[in-house]
């Protein structure tokens, strides 16, 4: 373990990767739509090894007193035992909430989905959106595939019929108005160089992460930045390029 | 009779089997019975945390059944229900009389089973992918376990029943069995039948289990067999 981590900084050190990827190229990602039929919207993105699924499930409830006539967005993220020997049972552990909290901001920041529209009865009933991201194979950078498939099953959502009392799962007519797909790019710097998409062996000896979500027009919508060493402003600019450029490509999988 | 989808009393539903689709872990499999999909991860075996807990003379097998959020019609809530942690018991005992549990003494064996779909059969779906998952991690066992579920709609005792035929069954019953030796590992039964009907059903079941089981098989040597 040791030994492999010092070969991955020695490469790093001279703007190489242990899987021979340049420093702006990602992992082959394939993006699958709408495999589960039971959610209301769902997909599934595969970056390398990383294996994600989320889903997308809609119930009737009420408003929060501050917002009386908007639907409200919920993202919730499960590491899964299954998917890691280094995950465990129990409840979820401050990487899944960041997790969460990273691609709920993205969309939500982004102004993706019109809450507003989500409203069935001000002050009474509106749309809850359940976005939940599970976790089927761990090989890092989570992020970015967590929020591609995301802001896929948001696009592949479809609202079910609801007659003021049932919500009929059954029968799903209207799409779920997306207005825009925020997209992510997370780079890493290992050894003073930058890499985007970092596989888990990259992942565990990074000094620093930031993730970028650009929206289609290029601006941005929210920023993480992870990791316990510090970036200079050189490396940040890097990121926010390569974000807008990269996010380009990505946003052509999400279709 | 004709069931609500089309099948003969005693045709499972379209049943797909692969080893291995969980890179992460030792083994792994994914099986799929009509709508239900599930996916099951084998990890081990490993050392025992926490200590106090190690078996000296055996390896203990720990098994995880989990409901994923989206997997049914109303959002399942995450984490541990009554209903998943009686599950993950009768599971982890379906399948510990298949595994040479001795041959790893003071270790660990993880079975973790995600339903990233529920169509009725969720617990037969999981054993089904978690023991085609243990013979893919290596794991030493006496035969694979092989489990379906039948029901009694109408006059008609069926096999393998799906969400549309749960609401109207008259019984459910899951069974799982090793069918080298016809054994039975798992049995559970709601509802009312008559002891007739109990045997009837418990025979049928049995024997569509070789069905499943040679696709288990086959699932195996797909992945493991040299072309």
């Amino acid at each position: 373990m040791m030994l492999q981590n010092q070969y991955i900084l020695n490469l790093a050190s001279k703007g190489l990767r242990i899987d021979k990827r340049k420093q702006d190229e990602f992992r082959k990602t394939e993006v699958e739509k709408n495999p589960i039929d039971k959610a209301e919207g769902s997909a599934r993105v595969r970056m390398g090894k990383t294996d994600v699924l989320v889903g997308v499930k809609m119930e009737v409830g009420e408003p929060f007193p501050d917002k009386q006539d908007e639907g409200t967005l919920i993202v919730n993220a499960e590491f899964s035992p299954l998917a890691s020997p280094k995950f465990e049972t129990g409840p979820p552990r401050e990487d899944a909430i960041e997790l969460a909290r990273v691609v709920d901001r993205g969309i939500r920041e982004s102004g993706a989905i019109d809450t507003k529209k989500l409203c069935i009865k001000k002050g009474e009933k509106v749309w809850m959106v359940f976005i939940d991201i599970q976790i089927l194979n761990h090989d890092g950078n989570l992020m970015d595939a967590a929020a591609l498939a995301a802001i896929t099953a948001l696009l592949g959502t479809k609202i079910p019929e609801y007659d003021g009392k049932m919500v009929n799962h059954e029968k799903r007519t209207k799409k779920l108005h997306v207005l825009f797909k925020p997209v992510p790019v997370t780079t890493v710097k290992i050894a003073g160089n930058m890499f985007v998409d970092p596989c888990l062996d990259e992942e565990n000896i990074m000094g620093a992460r930031l993730t970028v979500t650009t929206k289609d027009d290029g601006n941005m919508c929210s920023l993480q930045k992870g990791g316990s060493e510090p970036l200079v402003m050189e490396e940040i600019e890097k990121a926010l390029d390569l974000a807008v450029e990269k996010g380009k490509e990505l946003r052509k999988l999400v279709g | 009779m004709k069931r609500s989808d089309g099948r003969k009393p005693d045709e499972l539903r379209p049943v797909v089997i692969k080893a291995g689709v969980v890179p992460n872990a030792n083994g792994s499999a994914m099986v799929q019975m009509g709508r239900t999909i599930a996916i099951a991860a084998v990890y081990g075996p490993r050392e025992m945390f926490p200590r106090h807990k190690k078996i000296p003379d055996r390896a203990a097998l720990e098994t995880v059944y989990a409901l994923v959020p989206f997997s049914t019609t109303d959002r399942a809530r995450p984490g541990p229900s009554r209903r998943s942690k009686e599950i993950c018991l009768v599971i982890r005992e379906a399948l510990e009389p298949a595994i040479f549990l001795e041959e790893f003494p003071k270790t660990c064996i993880n079975v973790y089973i995600d339903i990233i779909q529920a169509d009725a059969g969720t617990r037969t779906a999981a054993i089904n992918a978690a023991s085609v998952a243990l013979a893919d991690a290596g794991i030493p066992m006496r035969d694979l376990v092989t489990s379906v579920a039948a029901g009694k709609v109408g006059k008609d005792i069926v096999l393998d029943i799906d969400m549309t035929e749960e609401d109207i069954t008259k019984c459910d019953l899951p069974i799982a069995c090793m069918l080298r030796e016809k054994k039975i590992t798992l049995l559970q039964m709601d509802g009312d039948l008559p002891v007739k009907d109990v045997k009837e059903a418990m025979k049928l079941a049995i024997k569509s289990c070789e069905e499943l089981y040679k696709k288990q098989k086959e699932a195996l040597k797909e992945r493991w067999v040299k072309k």
